[in-house]
């Protein structure tokens, strides 16, 4: 009796168990077609009117307001209709929607996450059709390129500058023509800035503050065709070490050190009389610490001239999208001149074309030093699997001045070399 | 009962007529066999559907080359064998390296909760079980209260609590300690200690441990014990899952007869004799119970790491399930990140098992073997 029942179970459990797997595959959740597609040739092209749906990872309001009113204006001029959703967590989202067979036609895409999803054939290389397209800053162009296509244009590009808190400045006796021009004067005048409780200089953790030193002395990370680290090149190492000097010497400082969340908080909050940021610190010291007077001088010449860092993200469209043309169309919409300098206007981001530039200089003359630096700035590293590389990296220099560099920039190669090999 | 008793209640009474009830036991089996199962069927079908199932996709992405791009099991997706599981274990770099760390970090994170979580738990357990305190119900809810808060709320509470000029470090400094910059820090409290001890000097590690690697891992790194942020993790994970377990104790407290403590204590057994020999014995299934959940839940650590240090600084708070998450969604490796769960979920097993076997009722035990024993010798001599 018992075992004919435990039989019965075993054989009911099995039948469930096999009416399961199937429902699950027969169910819409998974469909394959996702193998196909690539980024070569004319873009698939529904007909009639489309409905887009975009992801965007918005910074606030202003910014999801800007975007949707401009899709709008889009639509209204097409026919097309977009529907634009903020992602909360946009790597995860994103990768979603990839994996799920059913991606977003057009999306933010974080220079960081670019090479994944090249590397991956996600994006649709729509490069070739936008419209004069060698007006997008060089640096930028590269660091979306991948296999020699174009994969997606920049949204826009930040850059970093040296801003200085104007009353701290007058107190140390200072004066407009004092404003460095060079590592040392860099270093006198963070020297001088330092009080009992506050740093000359607060520089945010990791390579994408003290990376601009790097540049200033003629090094990158990465060899010219990214496919080897190069950190151990003195060029990289006597930048490091610069820097890591002054933190011993005291007058610069770590912003993690000042116990604030990045270069803008230490910097608004009077724990530091400058810092290194980006233009994204317009917002942050407006709304946060209106009381700050303050100025941006570009960054400090090095040994080997000018140099800063640019941040950016691009336009990405999917190669699944069923109405690339209508996306690749709408991204034109979006990057013309007009366009991106109404984005400036709604949220502070600068334009990525250099016709623009002109226009939104002497809009914002304040900008002067942020936007002259995209001629000559670094784009971040976008070599596929270098993202772990880089977290590496920084996780080793959280500690800046107390690291083993010469030992920090070996490992970095060591996993460079790895991860490009692969 | 009163005397009065009508004939109806009388029969309902009576216990079933002795000649049919073979006939129904055989009746009512199968039918109690088939409605049981079909009052299962709608959670076996979630779980399948929910959990089943999807670890079984999972099982396959980790033997995968899948690339995040369509169904994982569409024709262009290949079997790379153990391809995803070699740089965690056997490859030396940076994958191994995080591996590595991430189980260093969550060990020394284990060790930590679980026996303070653990040993709180039963104390407030038995406070709150107390027959004279006052106000048990408000204790009770009070105790119990963190546990039913969200813990990316709570975390976030903490990110404040903890930072450099937060209430922990301004109490701290009112009784003249000067706190640390908590989720900055990241010195293991092993290399503090015995750096204050002046066994070693932090800064300029002893050759002997900095320069021997195992796994990836040089021996001073694996010594590091938790780092400052991973305590004030652990402090708040302590605080919080105290309550749900402390819970599960009193459940357990309140089942041990009255007569059982007051025939020890006619005995002349002293207070803390009876919690000794009396009340954590009864205990024991309980503590089993709240170890095993223990270990699974703070090997299986996130939300915390998520939510406020994102494994920082300098990977201290790193663990298997936040590294899988970065590997799948950042990095895009999903095969990796699988493989990383399923050896999480083998070394989970493994350990539960082992846990299972030390926390063992040895009286239980060794009957059960005599009994084995007992068996085996009548079998033989039967055959003889």
């Amino acid at each position: 009796m018992r075992t004919r029942a435990t039989r019965k179970s075993l054989l009911l459990a099995t039948a469930l168990a096999g009416g399961l797997a199937l429902t699950a595959c027969g169910g819409g959740g998974f469909d394959s077609s996702g193998g196909s597609g690539g980024g070569d040739g004319e873009g698939s092209s529904a007909d009639g009117p489309v409905t887009l749906n975009m992801l965007i990872a918005s910074s606030g309001d202003a910014e999801t307001q800007a975007v949707q009113d401009a899709v709008k204006k889009w639509g209204d001029e097409s026919g097309n209709t977009v529907k634009v959703t903020v992602a909360s967590d946009m790597n995860q989202e994103l990768a979603q929607g990839f994996a799920g067979g059913n991606p977003p036609d057009v999306f933010y895409l974080d220079a960081s996450q670019f090479a994944n999803y090249a590397s991956n054939g996600s994006l649709y290389a729509y490069g070739d059709q936008v419209d004069n397209v060698d007006d997008f800053y060089e640096s930028l162009r590269s660091t979306f390129t991948f296999d020699d296509q174009l994969q997606c244009v920049p949204k826009d590009v930040s850059t970093i500058a040296l801003e200085i808190n104007t009353d701290s400045w007058k107190k140390a006796g200072l004066t407009d023509a004092d404003i460095p021009t060079d590592w040392d004067s860099l270093a006198s005048v963070a020297e001088k800035l330092t009080t009992g409780d506050q740093v000359g200089l607060a520089i945010g953790p990791g390579i994408d503050r003290a990376g601009a030193f790097v540049v200033e002395n003629g090094g990158w990370w990465l060899n010219e065709d990214n496919t080897e680290g190069a950190a151990e090149d003195p060029s990289v190492l006597d930048a490091l070490q610069y820097v890591q000097d002054n933190l011993t010497k005291g007058s610069f400082a770590m912003s993690s050190d000042l116990d604030t969340g990045w270069g803008g908080e230490a910097f608004g909050t009077g724990k530091a009389a400058m810092t290194i940021e980006g233009n994204w610190i317009k917002g942050a010291m407006t709304s946060d610490y209106p009381d700050v007077k303050y100025t941006v001088a570009p960054m400090p010449e090095g040994p080997a001239g000018k140099g800063t860092l640019l941040f950016t993200q691009c336009w990405g469209v999917a190669a699944q999208s069923k109405a690339q043309s209508q996306a690749v169309d709408l991204v034109n919409f979006l990057t013309t001149d007009e366009q991106q300098l109404a984005f400036s206007d709604a949220f502070g981001v600068m334009p990525s074309r250099q016709s623009a530039a002109g226009d939104y200089e002497s809009k914002y003359p304040e900008d002067k030093a942020f936007i002259e630096g995209a001629d000559y700035g670094h784009g971040p590293i976008t070599a596929p699997g270098m993202d772990q590389v880089i977290a590496d990296l920084n996780s080793k220099l959280e500690d800046f001045k107390g690291a083993d560099l010469a030992s920090v920039v070996k490992s970095f190669d060591t996993n460079a070399d790895a991860a490009l090999g692969q | 009962m009163t005397t009065t008793q009508t004939g109806e209640e009388a029969a309902a009474t009576q216990p079933p007529h002795r000649d049919r009830a073979p006939r129904r036991t055989g009746n009512s089996l199968n039918r109690q066999t088939r409605s049981g199962w079909l009052f299962v069927t709608p959670m076996l079908v979630l779980l399948g559907l929910f959990l089943v199932l999807p670890i079984l996709m999972a099982l396959w992405v980790s033997v995968s080359d899948w690339s995040g791009r369509g169904s994982p099991f569409s024709g262009n997706v290949g079997f790379v064998g153990p391809d995803n599981y070699q740089p965690l274990l056997s490859e030396p770099g940076l994958s191994r390296q995080d591996f590595m760390l991430s189980l260093r970090n969550t060990f020394y994170y284990v060790v930590g909760v679980v026996p303070l979580q653990t040993v709180l738990a039963l104390l407030l357990a038995v406070i709150v079980n107390q027959r004279f305190l006052k106000g048990r119900t408000f204790f009770r809810t009070a105790f119990y209260f963190p546990s039913v808060v969200s813990s990316v709320a709570i975390s976030l509470v903490f990110l404040y609590l903890f930072t450099g000029t937060g209430a922990v470090n301004q109490a701290l400094d009112a009784v003249g300690i000067n706190g640390p910059t908590w989720f900055a820090d990241s010195r293991g409290l092993i290399h503090l200690l015995g750096n204050s001890l002046g066994l070693w000097n932090i800064d300029s590690p002893p050759s002997a441990l900095a320069d021997h690697q195992v796994l990836g891992l040089s021996w001073w790194d694996w010594l590091a014990g938790p780092s400052v942020a991973l305590s004030a993790i652990m402090m708040q994970v302590v605080w919080t899952t105290a309550g749900t377990f402390m819970l599960m104790f009193l459940a357990a407290l309140q089942d041990l007869p009255a007569d059982v403590e007051e025939a020890a204590m006619v005995d002349g057994a002293t207070k803390s004799n009876v919690f000794r020999y009396v009340t954590v014995p009864h205990l024991r299934p309980t503590i089993l119970l709240v170890v095993t959940l223990g270990v699974i839940g703070t090997w299986q650590v996130f939300d915390q790491m998520y939510v406020m240090t994102q494994g920082g600084p300098a990977k201290t708070t790193l663990t298997p399930a936040y590294l899988s998450y970065q590997a799948a969604f950042n990095q895009q490796h999903w095969g990796q990140g699988a493989a990383i769960a399923f050896l999480l979920f083998a070394l989970i097993l493994v350990l539960t098992s082992a846990q299972r076997w030390f926390l063992r009722d040895k009286d239980e035990w060794a009957r059960k073997q005599a009994l084995r024993r007992q068996r085996r010798r009548q079998r033989e001599e039967a055959a003889a």
